[in-house]
């Protein structure tokens, strides 16, 4: 017993404290937010006890799956964080790919392909919305404006005030932040693979594309699938972004994230914390099987 | 996952300043962490401290102090907060003022405080709220007390127009001091851009369809007939033109039911709104009102529908009227005045009542009123203020208010309480973004307001 204490207790008792704390605010409140989730608090009254509220289990997560506004607001979030996926890790492979080349000037490039990333999303956001513009024709500015003075007119269109795939124009100035972003990842883990490995294939007589297909690729794939889970979930999570160029009330950019604010505005906390179950959700489905992963990587 | 991108940058770097920084930064957090876990305890103790306290109408404690808690923290907005605590500082010199002014989307940002501390127990000593439905979600949680005893102590039945004094009351009992009044179904119009398109800019329309025929020759001079801005703003058009539509009547059935939502006068109305949303240009869900009316100012746009703190923006750019900017009632609803309210609350278990109920009688006096106006470029609510050292504008409305028929403004809180108008905000913006068709839109209005 005695024997035991030592063995197990030190450790425990040093992470103690941070495991209290993650069990009162991390888990304690998830489940809070599930048991308000599954009430019908929906009104300023029942937010302060002035009137009772009973317990409704899966009425209000039905009936936000079922409204055409919700699954409106969840297709764009698909559509947001696939183009912000895709658009990411393509431009940051390919400056990757680029850079880790012996070059001239590697650290300035380096810099400014990082740079966005250190602007905020929200200041970032006043300019993309004045960018993103949506007149055309004599009214035009940004983005419109430029199409028209090189002559692509046809190029000019109303960004995210298309009802459809209004929200991908917003996934534009999210790459561009984070493009540089996963490039430092694959920056990093190029220069992680051993010269040996390359010489030892060239050697061998491999051509470029075998090299890359057979030798290099094979160890990215641990930093590709980070970059995957980190963009992804910065992704699901877009909220300030969508909020600075866009607007709460405007339909055609309404994610889950912006839905759970306006109902916590109108005192609809139980519909508020039935979306953040369900995002909460999306990002496990995402997560955990990397989680899983790495788990059982470890332990091999 | 910022902490993840300041390792990676700084393991490429030399990490000296890098270590100070987050060691810094270490500190900063200590600080702040301690300081949380202060104020916890603080509001801790103060709650004890009010449980007991009570919150009926005769508990006459404190009166050292009120926290006035506002969204007015510029422009002509923190002008005239200013000049209200001019007057109150003369009447109650005893009483120290706190400023809570919280900046920011709107008031938007302050709402969303003023929601989290009420749910704390931790109310300001009096809040700004929107005067009208919007105060029902703190009636029904009880979180503010009926003021209509303070409305006879200080004389203020008298003095508001009945019209205002019914619409602000609920159930028998009123709870909160307007401060001012503004007006919403105003046209604000560029001579400029009317001259040019051959129209008199002294013109007013008798009805919507006389408006249609100068918007249209607006649009023919390749001008943008008629700004507007973000869904908010296209709210407020919808309302004016439903009282257009309707007359006083039948807007105000809109809100007790009186008036069928699936009616054809409402169909009829929402035409007249689709067809003045085809004026309007193709950018306004990035704007805000500013921004629409700059359009007018700077002569891109002919006409603008806003209520009447356009006003102000107009001063700030030195435009004048009538040479610069015009101004008349929004066509068919001359002879109403689409009011909303700006107004003082009694927060249950405020820490000092007796201070609030000392704001609320500044609030409420005719001193009060004419300088916090005269700043902020509202009407007093009064209708015995004297009012001749107003702008132009100003005595226009101080006169509708008087003898127009009063009705509440739904864009602004006086008509609904905030989730039915977040439900029609939603249909609204679905309806001008494209995505509903006329009928929808007119479903979707009569499912939000049941």
């Amino acid at each position: 017993m005695s024997h035991r204490l030592r063995r197990y207790g030190p450790p425990l008792l040093l992470l103690a404290p941070s495991l209290i704390l993650l069990a009162v605010f991390v888990f304690g409140l998830l489940a809070a937010n599930f048991q308000t989730s599954i009430t019908d608090n929906r009104t300023a009254a029942q937010a302060t006890g002035q009137q009772p509220t009973t317990v409704v289990w899966f009425e209000n997560y039905v009936n936000l799956l079922a409204s055409d506004a919700f699954q409106h607001s969840l297709l764009n979030l698909l559509l947001f964080t696939v183009v912000f996926l895709v658009g990411t890790m393509v431009m940051g492979f390919g400056w990757a790919w680029l850079l880790d080349r012996p070059a001239r000037g590697e650290g300035v490039f380096r810099s400014v392909y990082l740079f966005p990333m250190a602007v905020s999303f929200v200041a970032s956001g006043v300019v993309w919305r004045w960018l993103l513009n949506s007149n055309q024709g004599e009214n035009a500015s940004g983005l419109n404006r430029l199409f028209q003075m090189i002559g692509l007119d046809f190029l000019q269109n109303n960004w995210w005030n298309n009802i459809t795939f209004g929200i991908v124009a917003i996934a534009i100035p999210a790459i561009w932040q984070l493009s540089g972003y996963v490039m430092a990842l694959f920056l990093a883990g190029f220069r992680g693979i051993p010269v040996e490995l390359r010489e030892a294939a060239r050697m061998d007589g491999a051509t470029e594309w075998k090299l890359y297909r057979h030798v290099l690729f094979p160890q990215l794939s641990p930093i590709a699938l980070s970059a995957l889970i980190i963009i992804g979930h910065m992704s699901l999570k877009s909220f300030d972004l969508i909020m600075s160029i866009s607007r709460p009330a405007n339909y055609q950019t309404k994610v889950p994230a912006v839905d759970m604010y306006l109902f916590k505005s109108s005192f609809d906390y139980a519909n508020a914390a039935a979306v953040g179950t369900i995002l909460l959700v999306i990002v496990a489905v995402a997560i955990v099987p990397y989680l899983a992963r790495t788990r059982k990587e470890d332990a091999r | 996952m910022r902490r993840r991108i300041r390792s990676q940058h700084g393991s490429r770097s030399p990490g000296s300043t890098k270590a100070m920084v987050s060691m810094r930064t270490a500190r900063l957090m200590t600080a702040a962490a301690s300081a949380a876990v202060l104020t916890l305890g603080l509001a801790a103790c103060g709650d004890g401290g009010d449980g007991d306290g009570g919150t009926t109408g005769d508990d006459m404690a404190g009166g050292e102090q009120v926290e006035v808690f506002t969204w007015w923290a510029a422009g002509s907005e923190k002008a005239g907060l200013d000049a209200l605590v001019g007057v109150f500082e003369e009447q109650h010199p005893d009483i120290q003022f706190i400023n809570g002014a919280v900046a920011g989307g709107a008031g938007s940002a302050a709402k969303d405080l003023l929601q989290s501390r009420l749910q704390a127990n931790d109310p300001p000593d009096t809040f700004q709220a929107h005067a009208g439905a919007e105060l029902q979600d703190y009636i029904d949680a009880a979180q503010i007390e009926d003021v209509s005893g303070l409305y006879d102590e200080f004389g203020l039945t008298e003095a508001f127009p009945p019209d205002l004094i019914d619409l602000l009351t609920s159930d028998g009992a009123i709870y909160s001091v307007p401060s001012n009044i503004h007006r919403a179904n105003v046209v604000w119009a560029s001579p400029s851009v009317l001259e040019e398109a051959g129209l008199d800019p002294a013109a007013e329309y008798a009805d919507l369809d006389a408006w249609f025929e100068a918007l249209d020759a607006v649009e023919e001079t390749g001008k943008t007939p008629l700004s507007i801005a973000a869904p908010w703003t296209q709210v407020h058009m919808l309302e004016t033109v439903l009282l257009a539509g309707l007359g006083a009547e039948g807007y105000n059935g809109l809100w007790d039911g009186s008036t069928d939502w699936e009616g054809a006068e409402v169909t009829a109305a929402l035409e007249d709104f689709e067809k003045l949303m085809g004026y309007t240009n193709t950018d306004r869900d990035g704007l805000d009102w500013p921004d629409a009316i700059q359009q007018v100012i700077d002569g891109e746009a002919g006409f603008n529908v806003m209520g009447d703190w356009a006003e102000a923006a107009f001063q700030e750019a030195g435009a004048t009227s009538p040479d610069d900017y015009v101004y008349f009632p929004v066509p068919g609803t001359d002879g109403t005045f689409d009011f909303l309210a700006d107004s003082f609350t009694l927060p249950v278990g405020a820490p000092d009542p007796a201070g609030a109920r000392a704001w609320l009688e500044t609030v409420g006096s005719a001193d009060g009123q004419v300088a916090f106006n005269m700043a902020k470029g509202a009407i007093p609510a009064r209708t015995d203020a004297d009012t001749s050292d107003f702008s132009e504008y100003q005595q226009t409305a101080v006169e509708s208010f008087a003898s127009d028929t009063i009705v509440p403004s739904l864009a602004h809180g006086a008509a609904t309480p905030v989730a039915m108008l977040n439900t029609i905000t939603d249909a609204t913006s679905k309806f001008t973004a494209g995505a509903t068709d006329l009928a929808t839109f007119q479903s979707e209005l009569a499912a939000a307001t049941m």
